[in-house]
Formats: C-alpha cells, structure tokens, sequence
C-alpha cells in the first residue's frame, strides 16, 4: 500500500464523485447564483485534485497550477456576482 | 510513519471534498448549499494542501502551499458573502420551513439602505 496506490485507488475516485455531484447541481441549479456556487465548489476541488496528483506523481511543479486556479476563481466568482447584481438591476429599471 | 500522517490528510481530505459537494447536491435552499460549500471545501482544500507540504518536506514548496492555503482562507469567504448578497437581492426563494428572515420589508434592495423598522411604521418622523 504505497501512496500512488491509495491516491489513485481511493482518493482520486471520491473526488471525481464528488466532481460530478456538483456538475449535477451545475447542469440542474434552478438560479443563477446556485450555478455560480457549484462553479466555485468545483475550482477548490480542482485545486485539492491538483494538490494530490502533485503527490501522486512526485511532482512539485503542478502546485503553481493550484495558486493560479485559487487566484482566477476568487476573481471569476467575484466578476460572476459583480454582473448578476447590475444584471438584476437594470431588469428591475426595465420592470418600473 | 510519513505515509501514514499524509494518508490521514488525504483521508480527511477527500472526506470533507465529498461532504461539500454532497451538500450543493442535497440542501433544499441556496443560502444553505452556500454555508455547506465554503466551510467543508476550505477545510478539505486546507487538508489536502498539508499533505502535500508533508509529502514534499521542502521549505519552499511548503512556503508556497501556505500562500495557497492563506489565499483560501482569505478568498473563499469574501466569496461566499458576495455570492449570498448578490442572490439575496435577485429574490432567491428562500427554503419554505425558513422561519426568520431579518432583512425581509426594511432593506431597500435597489438603494441599498437598511431601514429603522418605526421609521416604516410612521413615515415622516424620520430626519
């Protein structure tokens, strides 16, 4: 029972599962906003998929990948909600 | 004795991944999928990170894992916040067993302002 072993056989596979459970919340969200929380659910996972395939093989390079995921979803999901409000907004302007 | 601390990491890890993703897939309410996400990703994100600084056992990677796991901590939420505020204001339906919600007839979504909740029941008295 090496580390590669446990990563690939019992880790890697929770995460996927985890992936598609919120690829499932992405596809059916009935709002916009819950679209946006499974978006930023499924960076941090990325980002902890990352962390151990760096593990997995022995690789330190593939941890920059994961500073540059935190930093490009923080900003997505911060352009996400900056729209969804001026969005909501001038729909609210249209219905007066 | 290594392999078995960042086993356990891994463990938690994987774990807390999987109770976050868990909770956007089953809570009945967005605000709730919001709280659930952020708290169980970060700790889980954070989990996993370690493993790896224990796995490498070099200063520099470790500094860096710190900056990430800084970065988290700091970020996500900021996020969740943004995501709450900004979905409170679009009208979200909130859970229907919901049983209190402060801010419902005293804030003004359009302008942004918090009202005295005697200032509505006697309009004109305010200065």
């Amino acid at each position: 029972m090496n580390l590669p072993f446990i990563i690939h056989y019992f880790i890697l596979p929770v995460l996927s599962l985890a992936m598609l459970c919120s690829f499932i919340r992405l596809v059916r969200g009935p709002s916009l906003p819950d679209r946006v929380v499974a978006l930023d659910l499924m960076a941090t996972l990325v980002i902890g998929i990352v962390a151990v395939y760096s593990i997995a093989t022995g690789r330190s390079a593939y941890l920059d990948v994961a500073i540059i995921l935190a930093l490009i979803a923080f900003l997505g999901t911060v352009a996400f909600t900056y729209y969804l409000q001026r969005g909501n907004n001038q729909q609210r302007d249209k219905n007066q | 004795m290594r392999d078995i601390v960042i086993t356990v990491f891994m463990f938690i890890g994987a774990f807390f991944m999987f109770v976050a993703a868990l909770g956007v897939l089953r809570m009945p309410d967005l605000f709730m999928r919001l709280s659930t996400t952020t708290k169980a990703a970060t700790l889980g994100a954070m989990s996993l990170l370690l493993a790896t600084a224990f796995y490498f056992d070099d200063y520099s990677i470790s500094g860096r894992i710190m900056a990430i796991i800084a970065f988290i901590v700091l970020t996500a939420p900021v996020a969740a916040h943004m995501i709450g505020r900004a979905a409170y204001f679009s009208n979200v339906p909130l859970w229907k067993g919901t049983i209190c919600d402060e801010l419902r007839d005293r804030y003004d979504t359009r302008e942004h302002i918090l009202h005295d909740p005697a200032e509505i029941e006697e309009p004109g008295q305010g200065h």
